[in-house]
């Protein structure tokens, strides 16, 4: 790592941060993914993790996913505040004996030393109504400042995870604030350079803060949006009924990940309809009923499916 | 005798669960090894934000050897019988089993000795048993054995566990068992990071030793006194205070097992947020203690923080960090509160048409206007002007609508009075915003100022009432919505600002208000029986009798409160005198006598006795005690002069011992008979003036 060139690296550049978490997963046996093609709000969202977290196979990724949420958005005038950002996530299944360990040294790798730094790992039981799925462990702290999750997943949509899956999410662009030691996201040095070849996060993202902040508040159009939630839903629900096939003496299921893409696309909409005000508080919950219901019914094809299921 | 060691070693516990997950260890190992015949000397358990620690010491080696006898058949039984018994007990042939003769037949009985197994055995069976049904509020699988049902599951990953067992003087042996995988053994780890190397230990001494070395403190209570004690000193070396905090301190110390105490600041612009939102937000979020100037008692822009290491740089990494997060905390918090003021509180009362209180009691905004319009009736009660009580019911619960009670729901009604002053309330309308939640337990304050109290009073009158109406009493140790607490906080508004409501009516009151149609006959009277229980619960854990209360209510039309509490503390001092002793015992042998005469006749002896019939002194003597003793009674009660009632009653003792001395009150003569058993009837009913004496115990 020392013969990387100052601009790659982890505290000088928010991607030579990203790289070096990248080497440092792949070293571990990852397999390094890239972002799923899709608006999420959150890297355990992508099937990478969802669907693969199920079922007996083992499974080791990592990879960056941005992730939307509409109604944090502050037209780019909060220090810390975006409606898009980025997640870096680690799955591991089973989840090994060292993960603690392991996501130490990650830290390590991105500069953070755990000999001058406070770490801690503060209760935090992970609950995402949407996906019908619950784990336990904590929020990690750096000198008070939370910076990941670190969740051992008990089920995920429905389904009981045997075995169970370890799962770290990092939040980037506060670790690579405080790596850097900057107090605004968009003064984050991007690429690492100094002068008129620094480009910063505020160069790349700010405009995109703004006009999508107007955007999820202001414009959506709602009318369209309760549309696009109302097919999702039944393009969901259709390919998960054409995808049963009889093999043999088992069932299974041959269409799992399109209809799981259907699944991510309504609870995006549902977020976007939320940010416009135009969901109510007891609406709301049928709302996330209905996701989760997508969700379960997904993840109930995906043990049926050749990666999903027990050999 | 030998001791037990034992840990549990694993990921972070929350620290909430440290605790009682200490407690429940040793609970869990001492009464499985009472049970087994294993009677220790003493146990102490320990927990760390990694393990959980037991020590168990002056356990015997053995399990003491039991001895039964065990009934066998008769003699002469068929043989299927004969052999059935030897496999049973163990014998070889009838030859050693003892006979028992009986008149019904002599049959053989079996001697057996079980001897006692070595404790290290027993404890080896025990533990995995214990460990596999720990009371966790919460638990997990975990790793590749998770695929697996059966799985142990635990509160987060266990990674080992340490077991020993022998004499101080000898090298101790391992407790040999494992847990899904895991083997017991002797070997621990220190601090995370400071010293994380496998460490071997034999026994408590050199294990809490060792650990200690490797910056590990075990013991909870420890390490919660080094925090207090250096937060204080780094405080004091500023000429600062600590605000202490045991339930942040509780949970600071399960978040380290090496406390380090440093202190930080933060920009002073932040001063201008209530003391109590700064506390708030570096306390909730940040976890850090806040420190006050003792001259003002004002908050500084101090924090105390405790981390986890010693850092080689002193811990100014760490400071530095705690700092930088704590800015932008307060930063929202201080933009929470300006954005808050900018709106007046009534513009906020819309939306609560929008809440729902109770699906079936209606929306925020209703149960608002109740409360109101029943403040206003309690308020000339209570001395507090109605316009103000009015103006505070309106606005009191307007603060939940608020961004920082959003962000810190603990500060609600403290935040309503902040803005309603900021806003040009009048002091008293802006204190019933904090004070009407109160007293929100048995040890909380209760509010002075007439109009907080007549608009707590309203608030928790409509709130029994309201689930009175829908049926949703709290039964057993179900409470959802906190009614016990609620009576408990209208009984103590009464009784310690000495104010005289009629309960019942307000009772009333609060039930016509609701939209929801409620019985207003029956539904009082439960409710006072209801406060009457609750009144009962109050007294006794101040120390009183509960029975007093029972004997004083049995009365009927009790409902103000605070006369009932007089009563029952006039009674009391009463029954504690000669005086009063004498009396409850007289008139319970008068009671006893009559009950059973009356069960004898079949019938009562009410009516008043036939003075023409007294033989003796002592009956004239009592008549006239007992009339006399009325009068005087019913007078002072009257006058609500309770103390004056007793001391009234206390005349009647004389001439009941003399009656009791000298009159026999089966005479001969029935009519004689009849008349005396009117007079002890009337013994009865003069005490009644003040207290059921049949209710009252002893």
């Amino acid at each position: 790592m020392d013969a990387l060139p100052d601009h790659m690296r982890p505290e000088r550049s928010f991607q030579g941060f990203i790289l070096a978490l990248q080497r440092f997963w792949a070293e571990q046996g990852c397999v390094i993914l890239q972002p799923y093609d899709m608006e999420m709000g959150a890297g355990t969202f992508h099937p990478a993790t969802t669907l693969r977290a199920l079922g007996p196979k083992p499974w080791n990724a990592a990879y960056v996913q941005p992730s939307r949420r509409p109604k944090d958005g502050r037209y780019g005038e909060n220090p810390n505040r975006m409606q898009h950002y980025y997640q870096f996530q680690v799955i591991m299944k089973p989840s090994p004996p060292n993960l603690q360990d392991l996501y130490l040294k990650s830290l390590a790798a991105i500069g953070i030393d755990a000999a001058v730094h406070d770490i801690r790992f503060v209760e935090d039981d992970w609950e995402s109504p949407t996906l019908g799925a619950w784990g336990l462990g904590w929020e990690c702290w750096c000198d008070g400042m939370e910076v990941s999750q670190f969740t051992y997943f008990q089920q995920v949509a429905g389904v009981e995870c045997a075995p169970v899956a370890g799962e770290l999410t990092y939040g980037l662009e506060r670790l690579a604030m405080y790596v850097q030691g900057v107090d605004r996201v968009y003064d984050l040095n991007f690429n690492g350079r100094e002068g008129g070849e620094k480009v910063t996060y505020g160069d790349v993202f700010l405009q995109a803060e703004q006009e999508y902040s107007r955007h999820n508040f202001e414009y959506a159009d709602t009318a369209m949006l309760f549309e696009q939630f109302r097919m999702a839903e039944e393009a969901c629900r259709k390919y998960l009924a054409a995808g049963w096939r009889e093999g043999g003496n088992q069932k299974e299921h041959l269409m799992a990940l399109p209809a799981y893409d259907q699944c991510i696309k309504a609870s995006h909409v549902f977020n976007l309809l939320d940010a416009r005000g135009v969901i109510s508080v007891t609406e709301r919950q049928s709302y996330i009923g209905r996701v989760r219901d997508l969700a379960k019914a997904c993840g109930d094809a995906w043990i049926h499916t050749e990666t999903g299921r027990a050999v | 005798m030998p001791d037990l060691l034992l840990e549990l070693f694993s990921e972070e516990i929350p620290a909430r669960m440290q605790a009682k997950a200490a407690d429940d260890l040793r609970r869990m190992v001492t009464d499985k090894l009472v049970a087994e015949g294993l009677v220790y000397e003493g146990a102490k358990a320990f927990a760390t934000p990694r393990r959980l620690a037991l020590t168990v010491h002056g356990i015997p080696a053995r399990q003491p050897d039991l001895k039964s006898e065990r009934r066998g058949p008769k003699m002469g039984a068929p043989d299927a019988a004969v052999q059935g018994f030897l496999k049973a007990t163990g014998l070889k042939s009838l030859d050693e089993a003892k006979i028992q003769k009986d008149p019904k037949g002599d049959f053989y009985i079996a001697l057996i000795e079980k001897p006692g197994r070595a404790a290290i055995d027993v404890i080896a069976e025990m533990i995995p048993v214990i460990i596999r049904t720990f009371p966790w509020p919460k638990s997990m699988r975990w790793g590749a054995r998770s695929a697996k049902s059966g799985a142990l599951t635990w509160v987060r990953p266990l990674h080992a566990i340490t077991a020993t067992f022998g004499l101080e003087t000898e090298e101790p042996d391992v407790v040999k068992f494992a847990v899904d995988g895991i083997e017991a053994g002797q070997t621990t780890y220190g601090h995370r990071f400071m010293a994380p190397g496998a460490i071997s230990v034999r026994r408590f001494e050199d294990y809490e030793a060792k650990l200690k070395a490797a910056k590990v403190i075990l013991d909870p209570q420890a390490r919660k006194d080094i925090i207090l004690e250096d937060a204080k000193e780094l405080a004091f070396a500023q000429g600062l205070e600590l605000v202490e905090d045991q339930v942040l301190l509780d949970e600071v110390s399960g978040l380290v097992e090496w406390p380090v105490v440093m202190m930080g600041s933060f920009e002073k612009e932040f001063l201008v947020i209530p003391d109590e939102v700064i506390r708030a937000t570096i306390r909730n979020n940040q976890k850090c203690f806040v420190v006050k100037d003792p001259k003002t008692g004002k908050l500084t822009n101090k924090f105390v923080l405790t981390a986890n290491i010693e850092a080689p740089d002193g811990g100014k990494t760490i400071v530095a960090g705690n700092e930088r997060v704590i800015r932008p905390r307060l930063s929202d918090a201080k933009f929470f509160y300006e954005t808050d003021l900018k709106t007046r509180l009534e513009d906020r009362l819309p939306k609560f048409e929008q809440i729902v209180f109770h699906e079936k009691l209606g929306t925020q905004a209703e149960r608002i206007k109740r409360i109101e319009q029943l403040a206003a009736e309690i308020a000339p009660l209570v001395g507090a002007d109605v316009e103000k009580t009015k103006r505070a019911a309106r606005l009191a619960k307007a603060d939940l609508l608020t961004e920082v009670v959003g962000e810190f729901p603990e500060l609600q009604g403290l935040m309503g009075k902040y803005y309603a002053l900021a806003q040009g309330e009048d002091a008293s309308v802006a204190a019933a915003s904090e004070e009407h939640w109160k007293p929100q337990g048995p040890t909380d304050r209760v509010p002075t100022d007439p109009v907080s109290v007549a608009v707590a009073l309203a608030d928790k009158l409509d709130t029994l009432a309201g689930f009175w109406a829908i049926d949703e009493k709290p039964t057993g140790s179900k409470d959802p919505y906190a009614l016990r607490r609620a009576a408990l906080g209208a009984i103590r508004l009464i009784v310690e600002n000495t104010l005289r409501l009629p309960i019942l009516k307000a009772a009333k009151s609060a039930l016509l208000g609701l939209s929801v149609k409620a019985d207003a006959e029956t539904l009082p009277s439960d409710l006072l029986a209801f406060f009457a229980d609750r009144l009962k619960v109050q007294l006794r854990d101040q120390g009183a009798r509960h029975d007093l209360v029972d004997a004083v209510f049995s009365l009927g039309g009790q409902d103000d409160l605070l006369l009932v509490v007089r009563r029952v503390e006039a009674l009391g001092k009463f029954l504690d005198s000669d005086d009063g002793k004498n009396l409850l015992a007289g008139t319970k042998r008068a009671s006893n006598i009559l009950a059973i005469e009356e069960k004898k006749d079949k019938r009562t002896f009410d009516g008043a006795p036939d003075a023409a019939l007294y033989k003796l002194d002592e009956e004239k003597i009592l008549a006239k005690a007992i009339d006399q003793v009325k009068a005087e009674a019913s007078a002072a009660v009257a006058k609500e002069d309770f103390a004056g009632a007793m001391s009234a009653m206390a005349k009647l003792r004389p001439a009941v011992d003399a009656f009791f001395d000298k009159v026999k009150v089966n005479d001969d003569d029935p009519k004689v008979r009849e008349n005396r058993l009117k007079l002890l009837n009337e013994i009865r009913a003069a005490t009644r003036a003040v207290a059921d004496f049949s209710r009252v115990e002893g």
